[in-house]
This record gives structure tokens, C-alpha cells and sequence, in this order.
């Protein structure tokens, strides 16, 4: 993991892999669509409506699974000071916000025909609203902090104290009635039917890829954007 | 009353929100990314 404190040495990693994973994920994620829209079979009593399961799954999984990544660099930035961490924590805001909202999104348009509402406060919704409302916070005061010049720690606290939320909707569904189904898929365990399955984990791939896709062109803007500031306030210096 | 509801359009809404929400983050972070670094490399050529 040291290896890649160098950022010189990260960018000619990412500048391999990015336009891959992208492209490569847009392909997947694209045929995994496809393959739950006009091949998996209506289920027994969902119907229809079970085919937003391959798109809503997937970005909750991801919504959840970038504000752990988020609480990692974190970590990672308080405690070995690694310079690339809080680039990465940064990078990682945007698309755990846009995944979580696509899945608030889809749950809802879901719901009312699964439900017959579009929205219920029960606490796998509103934990969910509310991881939604800390990458609002967080891309703010980490652009804030960013701007001002102030200490970067305090967006890695934030992201630490934040996740606290995660095992709370994981376990939302267990703690408190919902209307919110319990998890399907657990580690090692299956309940869904395989033609399900199936086109689940390979929606599941490639809205991984797109997800590491974009947090590695969001780390290479940022990046940019350090090293331009640098250079300025260099000839800046040099001038006076 | 019961109302009638299509079960295609509640899917065909679901995948327009997420396909268009995923294809707005990679075109918008790609752009980012290509402007930032066009900005460093003028910076260096300055």
C-alpha cells in the first residue's frame, strides 16, 4: 500500500486503468441490464417489477460500500498520514452520492407498486436518506476545507464518525418491522433463484468497475488540480 | 377504487433514473479529469 504513496507512481497506474474500467464496466453493467430487462423471468409475485433489483441492489451495495471506503482512507490518512488517503476519500464522495440517490430513487419508484406507497419512514429508508445527507455534508466540508486551506483531518474524522450509519442499514431490517424485505444474500448464502443470481452479481460487477472507474478520474483531477496550484504559487514566489 | 398500475413503467422509470444518473458521473468525472489535467499541463508550459 506504501508503495502507491507516490503519487507519481499512482498516476501511471491509473492513467492504465482508468478508461478501461470505465468502458469495461459500461459494457458489463450494460449487458447485465439488458439481461434482467429482457431474459430474467417475472417473478411469482413482484412480477415485472423485480427486474429494478439489478439496479437498485447493486448501488446499494455501492452507496454502502463507498462510505466504508471513505472511513478506511480515513483511517488510513489519521493514523500512517498517507498522502494519497484523503485524494482517495475525496474521490470516492461523488459516486457513493449518486449511487445512494439512484438507489433511494429506484427503492422508491419500486415501492409503490411492491408497497403501494413511494416512501415509508421505517429505518431502512430513512438510515439510507440519511448516508445520502452525510456524503452531502462530507463533499462539502471537504471542498470547503480544500478551498480555505484547512486541515484535511477534519473531513477524515467526519468520514470516520459517519460510519457509524453503515451497520445501522445493514441492520435496520433486523432491528426495527419494516416493509423493507431482510437481505437475500448474505456471505456464503443465497436465498434468490439462480436466473436472478446470476444477472445480479454481473449488474453487481460492472457497477463496481464504473464506481472504481470514476473514483480513479476523480483522483487524477484532483491530483491535477494540487499540482497546477503548486506550480502557480511557485512562478508566484519566484517572481517576487 | 383499485387503480390500475403497468408494472413496465415503474421498471422503465427505475432503469431511466439509473442509467442516466451512472452515465451523467462517468461523463461529468471524465471531463473533470480531462480539463484538470489540460490545466496542469498549461501550467507547466507557462
Amino acid at each position: 500500500m506504501h508503495g502507491f504513496a507516490n503519487p507519481a507512481r499512482f498516476l501511471r497506474l491509473a492513467r492504465v486503468l482508468t478508461l478501461p474500467m470505465l468502458l469495461g464496466g459500461l459494457a458489463v453493467a450494460c449487458a447485465a441490464l439488458v439481461w434482467g430487462l429482457a431474459f430474467a423471468p417475472p417473478e411469482r409475485l413482484q412480477g415485472e417489477t423485480v427486474r429494478i433489483l439489478f439496479l437498485h441492489v447493486p448501488t446499494a451495495w455501492l452507496g454502502m460500500g463507498g462510505w466504508t471506503a471513505i472511513a478506511i482512507a480515513s483511517l488510513v490518512e489519521l493514523v500512517w498520514r498517507h498522502p494519497l488517503a484523503g485524494i482517495a476519500a475525496r474521490a470516492v464522495a461523488v459516486p457513493g452520492a449518486t449511487f445512494t440517490a439512484i438507489c433511494l430513487l429506484t427503492g422508491s419508484i419500486w415501492g409503490r407498486p411492491a408497497w403501494g406507497t413511494w416512501w415509508v419512514w421505517d429505518g431502512r429508508l430513512t438510515s439510507m436518506l440519511v448516508l445520502l445527507f452525510l456524503y452531502f455534508a462530507y463533499i462539502a466540508l471537504a471542498g470547503a476545507l480544500s478551498r480555505e486551506g484547512g486541515s484535511s483531518r477534519i473531513a477524515a474524522i467526519f468520514g470516520l464518525v459517519g460510519a457509524a450509519n453503515i451497520p445501522i442499514i445493514h441492520y435496520s431490517v433486523i432491528w426495527w418491522n419494516s416493509l423493507h424485505q431482510p437481505p437475500s444474500i448474505t456471505m456464503g448464502n443465497s436465498a434468490m433463484a439462480p436466473e436472478f443470481l446470476w444477472a445480479l452479481l454481473a449488474s453487481t460487477l460492472g457497477f463496481s468497475l464504473i464506481f472504481g472507474g470514476v473514483v480513479l478520474a476523480r483522483m487524477r483531477m484532483l491530483l491535477a488540480d494540487i499540482q497546477a496550484e503548486a506550480r502557480l504559487r511557485r512562478k508566484v514566489q519566484a517572481r517576487r | 377504487m383499485r387503480e390500475a398500475l403497468d408494472q413496465w413503467d415503474f421498471v422503465i422509470a427505475a432503469y431511466s433514473v439509473g442509467v442516466l444518473g451512472t452515465l451523467w458521473l462517468v461523463g461529468w468525472s471524465w471531463l473533470g479529469m480531462r480539463r484538470a489535467e489540460a490545466r496542469r499541463d498549461k501550467a507547466r508550459e507557462k
